[in-house]
């Protein structure tokens, strides 16, 4: 995963960018399965690795699939920032609470509640589901009126070129 | 693409399994992983599959861009007209457990029709998105063909 990201970072090739970008998306998917959070690996699977590439692919066939060449600053100060904030990161984490710790916090506060009476209270077997749907539909409903919004926006940039461009013709 | 006897047929054979798995995703996501996101996505991926394959006058024959905005927002609005059903019903917005009888069959249907809703809004956004990628021409470029 790493090899993959530093890669995507420093090649020039668009297309090769966008392949290794796919190939990174789809190891973070095995890592979710690992993490046994199939829900989760699967949409990744599905979004990040199938549509995110298809489409970056067909905005490359739009723009070219070489990125031009610019001059190489060195910026030292930004590379400053960015090593504090990850050691201050770093020096945060020592702080949390281990993964697995079935008492740390965020495993005790709704998640049990979620465990043991949603089959009963939905009939659903699949916790994810029930939680997403359910418990959480206010999200839910948030997060699809997001993708009609990109959906209309996109619409509304490039359909109306497209009819400009005919009514031209 | 046009000329690719191979591809015609492998992807000929393929789209009808990626369009049934979405379904079956979508519908199943109650009992295993998945839910209306990811079958919108499989089933937008099959057919962009189609589209890439077969060429885009091909898909928007098939799926005319009026039909998929009309379904994006569709999706939204069965999402949305099921919550406001469960008020009329006299619950809160988007509680299943009103809509009928019995409270677990409510949150069984409810949980169905708006999964619903989702999988159609990411379906048809996703297949739009990748008809109007492939339908723009730069203004200032005429287009090839």
């Amino acid at each position: 995963m790493l090899i993959t990201a530093i890669g995507v970072a420093l090649i020039r090739s668009l297309f090769a960018a966008v392949m290794l970008y796919g190939i990174f998306s789809l190891l973070t998917a095995t890592v979710f399965v690992i993490l046994d959070a199939v829900d989760v690996a699967f949409t990744e699977a599905a979004v990040g690795t199938s549509i995110s590439t298809i489409l970056m692919l067909s905005a490359l066939s739009l723009t070219g699939a070489r990125m031009e060449i610019t001059e190489r600053s060195r910026p030292i100060l930004a590379l400053c920032v960015a090593l504090g904030v990850g050691a201050v990161l770093a020096y945060g984490l020592s702080d949390l609470p281990l993964f697995t710790d079935p008492f740390n916090p965020s495993n005790l506060h709704i998640v049990p509640r979620y465990l043991e009476v949603s089959p009963w209270e939905t009939g659903i077997p699949n916790v994810v589901t029930s939680v997403l749907a359910s418990y959480r539909g206010y999200d839910t409903l948030g997060e699809v009126v997001v993708i009609f919004t990109a959906g209309v926006g996109v619409i509304s940039l490039l359909g109306k070129f497209r009819r400009q461009a005919r009514g031209e013709n | 693409m046009q000329h690719h006897t191979v591809l015609h047929v492998l992807a000929k054979l393929l789209i009808p399994f990626v369009l049934v798995f979405a379904l079956y995703v979508q519908f199943h996501g109650e009992y295993g992983p998945g839910g209306g996101f990811q079958a919108g996505v499989i089933f937008g991926a099959g057919f962009i599959l189609y589209g890439i394959i077969f060429g885009k006058e091909a898909a928007l024959h098939v799926a005319p861009p009026k039909v998929i905005y009309t379904k994006a927002a569709a999706g939204v609005l069965l999402y949305t007209g099921v919550g406001i059903a469960g008020m009329l019903m006299g619950g809160e917005f988007l509680n299943y457990s009103v809509l009928l009888e019995d409270p677990i069959a409510g949150q069984h249907w409810g949980i169905l029709l708006i999964e619903l809703g989702v999988g159609l809004t990411v379906a048809s956004v996703m297949i739009s998105l990748f008809l109007l990628f492939a339908n723009y021409t730069h203004p200032e470029i005429p287009p090839e063909d």
